[in-house]
């Protein structure tokens, strides 16, 4: 018996989830447990109840408003894989989703579940910085919307109020035949990355006109780059300007643990975002031919 | 207070129901409830891949699940992968060939987890195998012989 004893609830609507999270102070949201069951059961968790999500109905669902994609907290990373709608429109996800842990794991754990554990080396979280994502949260005064750039307010910390559950998330599309690319450095396939980059870019004719970067990895939080993303625009796509924008990756705020310093984090992120930049530039060089 | 649920589950075709306490993993709950030992389990936080199971047919750690979780659902464990004559399932067949095990405590994780994504991916090159097999650790046979083992089973199962 690992976890220490906990009350187990099996609620079967997000409204009931609500109402068991205002009633009990001390209470953990179960929804794929991939990082919940193993904190649970070293007890780096000891929580009085459990609300497991897995029963909630409406929580796992893919949906194409036209503008963006709708998906549901509990939608597991192996059936985001496999959406169309993700395939045609966000195909960086499954760039993403094919380092996040393994296919055993990606079977049980959840794009929510992810977003709320906010491991500073997760995909996920990486690939919403880029995307500046919506979470969509509900709690006992109805839906709130939190733009990704004010979700994590600290080191595993969510921005979400006791009594809330993230429900769904937005992402907005970027232009059909965009560029796109995620890389990363692991020291295993399948481990968290020591660094993690997601790149999306958009041209108009022979020039840039909008790009994201996003680094995962290097602080608590994932890093926008905005300053080398504003470089890119009106630039060709030109590995000289590739390099420009990795030199300003180099100066990232990067963390320093017991097995990687931040120096080597830097140079890292330096060397991920060129080669992201390079493989997002063919992937979108490409689409043009084809459109 | 010790928590309680009843749970109905099929495992190997056999149907249990019985009364867990709910912080019991389904790894446990196989091996000490109904006495299947086959599943092992290593470093219980997901890692080590050798305690993994079929849910309902598709490969899961049974240490990162409650077995209350599995409720209403079917398991499939090591035990459940031979036919009922004792005959083997082609991949335990083709590690048995290739020597793809040493100590055996991996085995169990590797052929569930091989069996699930040999339904999916019948055609898998040994690249493939290697990132299927990442997240199963094995501190024996240095892999090679596993990945030797998969990819005769993946032909056998082909039927060439």
């Amino acid at each position: 018996m690992k976890p220490a004893a906990f009350t187990y609830h099996d609620p079967k609507t997000s409204n009931e989830v609500i109402e068991l999270l205002s009633q009990h102070e001390d209470a953990k949201i179960l929804a794929g447990g991939q990082s919940l069951i193993p904190m649970l059961n070293m007890r780096f968790v000891v929580p009085d109840h459990v609300i497991d999500i897995n029963g909630v109905k409406d929580l796992d669902s893919v949906f194409d408003n036209g503008e963006s994609l709708e998906i549901g907290a509990m939608t597991r990373q192996s059936n985001l894989s496999k959406s169309h709608d993700v395939k045609t429109k966000t195909p960086i996800f499954l760039e993403a989703l094919g380092n996040v842990g393994h296919f055993q794991t990606r079977n049980r754990g959840t794009l929510g579940g992810s977003l709320c554990h906010l491991d500073p080396a997760a995909e996920i979280p990486c690939l919403m910085a880029a995307y500046d994502a919506v979470m969509i949260a509900q709690g006992s005064n109805g839906l709130r919307e939190i733009p990704f750039s004010e979700w994590p307010l600290a080191y595993m910390m969510p921005s979400l109020e006791p009594d809330e559950l993230l429900i769904k998330v937005r992402v907005p599309y970027w232009r059909s035949h965009h560029g796109y690319s995620f890389v990363e450095f692991a020291r295993r396939h399948g481990d968290f990355a020591i660094i993690a980059v997601a790149v999306l870019i958009e041209m108009d004719g022979k020039t840039i006109s909008r790009a994201s970067i996003s680094v995962g990895g290097a602080d608590i939080r994932p890093i926008r780059l905005f300053e080398a993303e504003e470089g890119l625009i009106g630039e060709n796509l030109d590995v000289r300007v590739f390099k420009s924008a990795a030199e300003i990756a180099r100066k990232v705020d990067a963390m320093s643990d017991a097995y990687v310093t931040s120096s080597y984090r830097q140079r890292l992120a330096a060397t991920l975002v060129e080669r992201a930049l390079v493989q997002a530039a063919e992937r979108v060089s490409r689409g043009e031919n084809n459109a | 207070m010790p928590d309680y649920r009843n749970i109905k589950v099929v495992v190997n075709g056999v149907e249990h129901e019985l009364d867990v306490e709910t912080r019991t993993s389904l790894g446990d709950f196989l091996r000490q409830e109904i006495e299947l030992t086959g599943t092992h389990l290593g470093c219980e936080h997901g890692v080590c891949g050798a305690c993994t199971v079929l849910l309902d047919g598709e490969a899961v750690r049974s240490c990162l699940m409650l077995a209350v979780q599995a409720n209403g659902h079917e398991i499939t464990t090591v035990e459940g992968l031979a036919e009922e004559d004792g005959s083997l399932h082609p991949l335990q067949e083709a590690f048995w060939k290739h020597h793809g095990l040493q100590c055996g405590f991996c085995t169990p994780g590797m052929l569930t987890s091989l069996t699930a994504y040999l339904g999916e991916n019948p055609e898998p090159n040994e690249r493939d195998i290697r990132e299927a097999i990442s997240g199963n650790i094995c501190r024996c046979t240095g892999y090679q012989s596993i990945v030797d083992a998969a990819l005769d089973a993946a032909k056998k199962m082909r039927g060439e």
